[in-house]
């Protein structure tokens, strides 16, 4: 237990500059880039005196140092403002959709995970084989398909074709809405609630947008795995396993694959990221209601707070499920030094 | 790779001329015993070579104009006056994908050199000076690299606006990283090793070493993952333009079409989404074999066994 | 010298074993023909790359392709291991015939425990022993072979490279096998190390009633151990006889050559012996004698024809120096 709390200790450190440096980053991009989004937001012609009066309201018109040091105190405040357009606070407005993206995202790795890695597994147990030269055909092209239009193709085949899945929503007309307070993500709220109906609802309208992030980015973890079990299974202790007579399956999934999962543990923090990126994706083209939706939406709307906060909250979620990751590598590798 | 002898003559072992030669020597080697990694490598070049076709001569492939409304009916089915249909503004398809083309391809070309141009330098920078100016860059990068990469380009197109040359440098911002790390990360080793020779070469000499030894070794690399980055950028942009961020409207663009396309899918147009994607597809997995088949052969695996 | 009458419990018949490779077709082992003695420490010897590991790995067929086993059979008991099905093959593994390897450093799980390593072996052959029935089997063998059972918790990369051998050779003991087979075990280990594993194989051999081939190329490690001596040249067999046989009297040049190698510490050496030449191009078929090009002795006939192993005054030599004449 102690190692974990210095290991916590070690890489909060770490996290802090890296975190530190994404919000300068974004602070240069969103308000010293040039691109006046009041302006912009305004319309081309609102008059001069509008447009100071708004630049004071969202403080714009003081030197950027002073803007740069309350823009930091604000975000370790998790203060995101109101939005500019919608009378509400920001960060209401994210906790709202932040579950439906969560959701999605989840469900997406869980595919993407479940899929990858045993297709990885038989690519490298028949290595050279057509099984494995056609698992790795796939996994390249897939990798290739926007995700926005493998999107389009699964709703097209499997939901406007063959009907099979709704393809918009995370919940269809029949559903009542309130079975859903208790933690936002619909999956768990029915199940609590007990209502198998509206579980079966909100399970077929996850179908197609997860399987959407989940196939793109099966292809990163297609690859991973073979290429680790490949390595793996030429180890020494892989023929001193067989040698001592542990069955074939056992020396391949208990000893290799997770040897095998230990670098591909340590990928999975910036597959979180790509995940994040697709779900934007996802979201607008199964209109989801997230974050990534609710992003593009404000975009279009000049809404700069709302941007700012959202964009903000991935770099946060991204820095903490990095850090689970890390915390999650050391718990299963005995030879993390801490 | 394997380095160059570092000896007084070493100096004429590398040119252009003689990197040239290697490859091709290489090249047939492979091709004489048609391996699977030399026919990847073929396709990518002819489908890149067939797309950049389409992009200096489009006129050779179709007579109609991507902007003319009134091609034919709005949103007709594929058939053999439009192979690939029209959309609901009556526009033809297939002009609308080959004209298309340019953008895509342009955009993603020269973002992807801007990157390489900028992160390039820096790596070998970085990876040759140390110290603080390295500890500092790699933070800002690998903060980048971590980052997800479009969300970024995201944040930079809508605060830049739309047009062309936003988009490139939106799209070139996120691969700035990618091009550091690797350069950085082979100057590293590659430093290591010469420091041993620092201590009986003349000081003034290493900016001669950096350009003569550690960059013909880094470029191998540095190419698979120009090709590699090509085809990520072409998913990016149509990304970026899927979600609006693009371009004007008027310019034909492949992530602009599917767009407008989804909202016509419900009713069962399904030509408007399929063909542009189909193309994102085929342009990007070009880019792919092309990096994936020169990797096998640049730097063979191996043999696994 | 009145020795028991032992029984042959391995017997390997004319194995072939092969490897294709871009230029040709490497014969790593050709017509090899040995019997083990139930009891004995057979000792293999011979130079690197002459075929030795790839023997002992096609004795537990554990060759991994491209290697391939061209002819021949491994007899254990009468059953042909090369016949046998996957079921025979595991059930052979570890409580009849078990092996060591070269490198403990890389050949333990590094994310399994110790005791994770003991259960895991006795389960797989003998399934429903309880865990605590395990650990205390496991903690007796390391009594034995001189490690503290409290280690039995930790982990791989915790432990020295001497102690780790001694736990390989503690999971090939644990299912108590008739035959041990140890593939160069201290090829990776420091010389102190080494001496008292020696002491341990032979200690051992003795307490669980091993017969042990060893496989390697000190030659002195080999003259302290074992009973017999096989000396490998080129993917055969040129020289088998008892220790004592090989030492007083060589007969075949290269063990000859391999003995006069090894510096006698108590006499004054200005310079070290060495056999002129490099080893044998194993490539293609080979109708010749392949240690005539470094042979003294070498005459026409060795380099058109190859010398089989015969039997002489009980020992057996591959040299035409020796053959009887037909």
């Amino acid at each position: 237990m102690k190692r974990i709390l210095h290991y916590l200790t070690a890489r909060l450190l770490l996290t802090i500059p890296m975190l530190f440096v994404l919000l300068t980053l974004l602070f240069v991009v969103l308000r010293v880039m040039p691109g006046d989004p009041v302006s912009a937001m305004l319309g081309g012609h609102a008059p001069e005196w509008v447009i100071q009066q708004k630049k004071l309201e969202l403080g714009l018109n003081k030197p950027i140092g002073v803007q740069y040091v309350e823009y930091l105190g604000q975000m370790a405040r998790l203060d995101f403002g109101r939005s500019m357009i919608f009378d509400e606070r920001v960060t209401k407005a994210i906790t709202d959709k932040l579950p439906a993206t969560l959701e999605l995202t989840f469900a997406g790795l869980a595919l993407c995970l479940g899929i990858g890695i045993p297709l990885g597994v038989r690519a490298a147990r028949r290595r050279r084989t057509a099984n494995d030269f056609t698992i790795r055909f796939f996994a390249n092209v897939f990798y290739c398909i926007p995700v926005f239009w493998m999107g389009l193709m699964l709703q097209m085949i499997f939901g406007v074709f063959l009907d099979l899945f709704p393809i918009s929503g995370r919940t269809g007309s029949r559903v009542v809405s309130g079975d859903f307070d208790k933690t936002g993500f619909y999956l768990l709220d029915t199940l609590l609630k007990g209502n198998v109906h509206a579980f079966g609802d909100v399970l077929l309208h996850l179908v197609l947008p997860a399987l959407t992030l989940g196939l793109v980015l099966s292809g990163v973890f297609v690859r991973l795995t073979r290429g680790n079990m490949l390595d793996v299974l030429k180890s020494d202790f892989i023929l001193a396993s067989r040698a001592r007579g542990i069955p074939e399956r056992q020396v391949v999934y208990r000893h290799g694959l997770k040897n095998a999962m230990i670098p591909i543990v340590t990928m999975l923090g910036l597959q979180f990221s790509a995940l994040l990126a697709g779900a934007i994706l996802t979201e607008t083209t199964f209109s989801w209601p997230g974050m990534g939706r609710l992003l593009v939406e404000r975009i279009y709307l000049r809404d700069y707070p709302t941007i700012q906060g959202v964009i903000v909250c991935y770099a946060l979620m991204v820095s903490v499920v990095s850090l689970v990751v890390d915390l999650t590598y050391a718990v299963i590798d005995p030879r993390v030094k801490l | 790779m394997a380095l160059e002898p570092r000896t007084e003559t070493a100096g004429a072992a590398f040119s252009p001329a003689g990197l040239v030669q290697g490859l091709l020597r290489r090249f047939s080697a492979a091709a004489r015993k048609y391996r699977l990694e030399w026919w990847i490598l073929v396709v990518g070049l002819v489908v890149i070579l067939a797309i950049l076709c389409m992009t200096l001569f489009p006129w050779l492939f179709t007579h109609y104009d991507p902007l003319d409304q009134n091609a034919g009916g709005q949103l007709t089915a594929p058939s053999r006056a439009h192979f690939l249909g029209t959309d609901n503004l009556g526009r033809d398809i297939g002009a609308r994908i080959i004209y298309g083309a340019r953008t895509i391809f342009g955009v993603a070309m020269a973002a992807s050199i801007l990157s390489a141009g900028i992160g390039i330098p820096l790596g070998l920078i970085s990876g040759f000076a140390g110290n603080i100016a390295d500890k500092v860059l790699s933070l800002v990068m690998d903060s980048i690299y971590s980052f997800p990469g479009l969300i970024l380009a995201i944040a930079f197109a809508a605060m830049l606006g739309p047009g062309v040359v936003n988009i490139t440098l939106a799209v070139a911002v996120i691969y700035i990283p990618t091009y550091f790390r690797l350069v950085r990360g082979q100057t590293l080793s590659i430093k290591e090793e010469l420091y041993v020779e620092a201590a009986r070469a003349i000081g003034a000499r290493r900016p001669t070493i950096l350009a003569r030894y550690v960059f013909p070794n880094v470029i191998a690399t540095v190419v698979i993952v120009f090709s590699l980055n090509i085809a990520d950028a072409i998913v990016t942009e149509s990304s970026l333009s899927f979600i609006g961020l693009g371009l004007p409207a008027g310019l034909p663009d492949w992530g602009l079409d599917l767009a407008m396309g989804k909202n016509f899918l419900p009713s069962g147009t399904w030509w408007m989404v399929t063909f542009p994607g189909l193309a994102i597809v085929i342009l990007a997995l070009g880019f792919t074999m092309l990096g994936e088949g020169l990797a096998e052969i640049l730097n063979p695996r191996l043999q696994e066994y | 010298m009145a020795t028991p009458v032992r029984e042959p419990i391995l017997k390997i018949s004319n194995l072939s074993i092969a490897y294709p490779i871009s230029i040709g077709t490497v014969r790593a082992v050709e017509d090899v023909s040995l019997t083990v003695l139930k009891g004995e420490i057979l000792g293999i010897v011979g130079e690197s790359g002459c075929g030795k590991s790839t023997m002992g790995l096609a004795i537990l067929n554990l060759l991994k392709p491209p290697g391939r086993i061209t002819q021949g059979r491994i007899e254990y008991q009468g059953t042909d291991i090369l016949a046998m099905d996957r079921r025979q093959l595991m059930a052979l593994r570890g409580p009849q015939i078990a092996m060591i390897f070269q490198n403990p450093l890389t050949s333990l799980d590094p994310l399994m425990s110790v005791a994770d390593h003991f259960i895991e072996t006795i389960r797989a052959h003998e399934p429903g022993t309880s865990a605590k029935e395990c650990l205390e089997r496991a903690a007796a063998i390391l009594v034995d072979l001189g490690i503290e059972p409290k280690r039995l918790n930790e982990y791989p990369f915790q432990l020295s490279g001497g102690m780790r051998q001694r736990i390989m050779i503690g999971l090939a003991l644990i299912l108590h096998p008739a035959v041990l087979l140890a593939d160069e075990p201290t090829t990776a280990l420091d010389v102190i190390v080494e001496a008292g594993f020696t002491e341990l194989l032979a200690a051992l051999g003795k307490r669980y009633n091993l017969t042990v081939v060893l496989v390697t190329h000190n030659l002195a490690m080999v003259a302290e151990v074992a009973e017999r001596i096989g000396v490998m040249y080129g993917g055969r067999i040129v020289e088998l006889a008892s220790a004592e046989e090989i030492f007083a009297r060589p007969l075949h040049p290269y063990t000859q050559g391999l003995i006069a190698c090894v510096p006698n510490i108590r006499l004054e050496q200005i310079e070290l012996n060495a056999m002129p030449g490099s080893p044998p191009d194993l490539v293609g078929e080979r109708n010749y004698c392949s240690f005539h090009p470094r042979c003294p002795y070498a005459m026409d006939i060795c380099r058109s024809q190859c010398p089989s192993l015969e039997t002489i005054e009980g020992r057996q030599v591959a040299c035409w120096l020796h053959e009887r004449k037909a």
